[in-house]
């Protein structure tokens, strides 16, 4: 059982002002041409942004180890359908 | 020995009026909504399956049209895989046991668990509109491009009530995890729970992450046939293929929702009919989660023809071999728990014996199947459905027809007629194989599934099947009319009619609707019978 | 465990559980779970995303260079914040400032209605220039199925996103009749919580979908 903790508003608006920033910045970097990395650099961009917002917002910071399982288990599981499905289409005309 | 009396106040009597069951919260009452609406799901899905097994018995197929026999074996997959199995044991037993087991008044989300029904229902409703407006022919796997561009039946109508029914799915998996994370009784831990609770979670857990891969599959299909859509359709570019990964990527793990819960009844069973604790408690405890987490990375045996690459086909074959390990230990450890154990046969114990036999059987033929080459010549042949039917019916249903007998005066205060139970055990066991053995042969002599005519040189093994069949279907009817007749008739069980470990066991039969009148505190582990025979020893 | 004395349970205590502590845990590992069940349910749409755009690259490029960036990155800005004001909103709730429970579930609800808005917008301007996949589809320098898959996976995805928008306002009425009826405190304000994890969730998945759909070739 997990006693309630209060994030303080300053933190809130801390992530706040950089989910912006990082909004602004994949905007940008998109204008650029980084050859095959454009996807890798939108992607891990959304990801930082996604995970400030499970662990702050979403209080995941602050959660039981339960949750940050559950929270876990739900990429771990996401990872095996992308990746398992991926393994196929990538190596369909291989060899 | 004192005379057994109905307990004065239990969760039967408490209201009799209608609304007092259409609106009840209480996780036993909902268990007995689920059970009966399942049932008639069962005996639908069971009439597809006689007027299928009527159409074989005749090479040339003239007792229905080649486009009634498409729809025949759809509807019979879909209500069979969606409305009676998948919720089977786990809408029934573990809404009835769930709370029980770990001492708890109710689930975690009770109203939540009466919604859940109330969506089965709706989903039902839809499935049961698209069957008698016409019906599908897809085939329960709904595989593209035929379903999304060719086929003219109630497609979207169908997929939408599986949408419907499959949220039901999801909310009860949610809830049971809820309730056996947060809701144990005093002393109650992780490892002194009965074996049917970590099977119950194991099931929960793939509900919950598979069912909505389903959901937005169906969605997909259906959004295709209205809007036109080019996602699976080869000519703009769309890959059928990617339609069948999505899909199975769910009715996998599916398999193991409809199985596992059958394995959690079966420890229950064999602990209590052996007087003795499961050999290897933890390494079925966690067989129960390795399967789930397994049961999820497997999906491509299904696509081995499909155009799968090559290197991902093999890949695949090599976990579900794994995955059949655990399912394995559980077999071994089952079996090693009779060893000096003090086994007695009531029927229930026959169900489970009937199940550990006809699940290793269909378990060992998935074997067969999870070969490449081997499934390049019976893959879309009748063996895979002998495969299946063995799990799905020799297993699970056995270990559902178990469990209802073991908790049967449990739930209604009332013993069943254990001669005529003998007699219906025996006649679905004998029924059963009688249907299915035969379907190895002919898909191994190589005749097609979901073919409405076949050579006549496979007409005796279809007769063979088909009068098994009737058997089976004469063997179901058994236990429905003496359990019925129970309910009045029966005898009056008592608290505890088999002298079994579990908490359930310790309240009334049937219980009070808060279903213990003090929270229990739990001291002992699982299936603590030695410390009785301990006693007797001594004294 | 707990005590049997003579205190009333609290009137927000459910009957089958023991303790608020407890109910408040139980509702939160509750709407976690089912937000895990959410991400599968958009994560089967990401599937057949990264396998048609690594299937069709030039086209996915072709097809993201029509999708409207101005109010799409409005759009991402707009749910940013309205996720701050809802985690503004549980705040007060933990504080027990019923006015500014309110306030700020109002301004969220607002944002969340202005981004309904401009995705309206953006659709009519999509279907206005032969975007939405069916007859009507039609688009310049590239294979026009391929090109067509795109716009069935973003109308599937930001419409489904969207269609969760909508829930997520009325649920937030839902919230906002509660708070005025005095039915939270510090001690009981759970369905507030539950509420901002939804919320975030949406935001999430938005902030996956923006660049995968808006931003995949804008250097071109």
């Amino acid at each position: 059982m997990t006693s309630e903790h209060i994030v303080p508003k300053s933190t809130y608006y801390a992530i706040f002002i950089i989910l912006l920033v990082m909004t602004y910045t994949t905007v940008q970097v998109a204008y650029f041409d980084l050859g095959p990395w454009n996807p890798v650099a939108a992607l891990v961009i959304a990801f930082f942004k996604a995970s400030l917002v499970v662990l702050f917002f979403m209080h995941g910071k602050y959660s039981s180890k339960l949750i940050k399982l559950v929270i876990l288990g739900a990429l771990f599981w996401l990872g095996i359908m992308l990746s398992f499905t991926m393994m196929d289409y990538l190596t369909r005309f291989m060899g | 020995m004192t005379t057994a009396v109905l307990p004065r106040e239990n969760y039967l009597n408490t209201d009799y009026r209608l609304r007092s069951w259409l609106l009840t919260t209480d996780h036993k009452r909902i268990c007995i909504l689920y059970l009966l609406t399942i049932t008639m799901f069962f005996a639908i899905g069971g009439a597809f399956a006689t007027m299928i097994r009527l159409s074989l018995v005749n090479p040339a197929g003239t007792l229905v049209s080649d486009e009634t026999y498409n729809k025949l074996f759809t509807m019979h997959g879909i209500i069979m895989v969606f409305f009676f199995l998948v919720p089977s044991i786990p809408a029934t037993l573990g809404n009835f046991l769930i709370p029980m087991m770990i001492g708890a008044k109710d689930v975690a989300f009770p109203k939540l668990n009466l919604a859940s029904w109330y969506i089965f229902v709706t989903g039902g409703c839809f499935t049961l509109w698209a069957l008698i407006s016409g019906g599908v022919d897809t085939g329960w796997t709904f595989y593209t491009p035929f379903s999304t561009l060719s086929s003219n039946t109630n497609v979207s109508l169908a997929a939408i009530g599986i949408f419907i029914a499959g949220f039901a799915s999801i909310l009860t998996g949610l809830n049971f995890m809820v309730t056996i994370h947060r809701m144990r009784a005093p002393g109650m831990t992780w490892f002194r729970m009965p074996l049917f609770l970590w099977s119950m979670y194991a099931t929960s857990l793939i509900m919950v992450l598979g069912t909505p891969v389903l959901a937005i599959t169906l969605l997909l299909v259906a959004a295709e046939r209205v809007l036109h859509l080019g996602i699976f359709d080869p000519s703009r570019g769309g890959d059928p293929v990617l339609f069948q990964h999505l899909f199975w990527f769910y009715s996998h793990p599916a398999v193991y929702i409809m199985i596992v819960p059958g394995m959690g009844v079966t420890s229950e069973l064999i602990a209590a009919f052996s007087r003795k604790r499961i050999f290897g408690y933890e390494f079925v405890a966690f067989a129960s989660l390795a399967i789930a987490v397994l049961g999820f990375l497997v999906w491509g045996h299904h696509l081995f023809v499909a155009g799968l690459s090559i290197y991902s086909a093999m890949v695949f074959s090599l976990l579900s071999y794994l995955v059949a390990i655990p399912s394995a230990i559980k077999v071994f450890n089952w079996t090693a728990t009779l060893y000096k154990g003090s086994v007695s046969y009531a029927t229930p114990m026959l169900y489970a014996f009937g199940f550990i036999w006809m699940f290793t059987i269909g378990g060992l033929t998935g074997l067969f199947l999870a070969a490449l080459g081997l499934d390049v010549h019976v893959h879309d042949t009748y063996f895979v459905i002998a495969h299946f039917h063995y799990i799905m019916v020799g297993g699970a249903i056995m270990g559902y027809l178990g469990g209802l007998h073991y908790w049967w005066p449990k739930m209604t205060g009332r013993l069943y007629p254990e001669g005529w139970a003998k007699l219906g055990a025996l006649t679905i066991f004998l029924g059963f194989n009688l249907t299915f053995f035969p379907q190895f042969i002919l898909g191994y002599m190589g005749m097609p599934r979901r073919y409405h005519v076949y050579p006549p040189e496979f007409q005796a093994l279809n007769v063979l099947s088909s009068a098994g069949a009737s058997v089976l279907g004469i063997g179901y009817l058994i236990p429905l009319v003496y359990l019925l007749w129970s309910l009045k008739y029966g005898p009056i069980a008592g608290d505890n009619p088999w002298g079994a470990k579990g908490l359930e066991w310790t309240t009334t039969s049937p219980p009070p609707t808060h279903n213990f009148a003090v929270t229990p505190i739990v001291t002992e582990p699982a299936y603590n019978y030695a410390g009785e025979q301990e006693e007797s020893r001594v004294g | 465990m707990t005590s049997q004395a003579a205190v009333a349970p609290p009137r927000a205590l459910q009957h089958h559980f023991d303790s608020l502590e407890q109910q408040r845990d139980v509702a939160t590992l509750g709407m976690w779970i089912f937000l895990v069940t959410e991400a599968l349910f958009f994560g089967g749409l990401f599937t057949a995303y990264l396998v048609y755009r690594s299937m069709y690259p030039h086209a996915f490029a072709v097809a993201s260079e029509h999708t409207l960036i101005a109010l799409g990155a409005a759009n991402t800005a707009i749910l940013i914040t309205s996720s701050l004001t809802m985690a503004l909103a549980v705040h007060a709730a933990q504080e027990g400032n019923q006015k500014s429970i309110i306030r700020f579930l109002v301004f969220t609800f607002l944002l969340g209605t202005a981004f309904l808005v401009l995705k309206g917008v953006e659709y009519t301007v999509d279907m206005r220039d032969h975007l939405l996949p069916g007859a009507n589809f039609a688009i310049a320098g590239a294979n026009p199925g391929h090109a067509e898959i795109f716009f069935s996976l973003y109308f599937i995805m930001t419409g489904l996103h969207a269609i969760h928008m909508i829930v997520g306002l009325s649920l937030l009425v839902v919230i906002m009749y509660m708070t005025s009826k005095g039915r939270f405190s510090k001690e009981y304000h759970a369905p507030v919580e539950v509420m901002g994890l939804y919320w975030h969730f949406v935001d999430i998945i938005w902030i996956f979908l923006f660049p995968l759909l808006y931003l995949i070739d804008r250097h071109k």
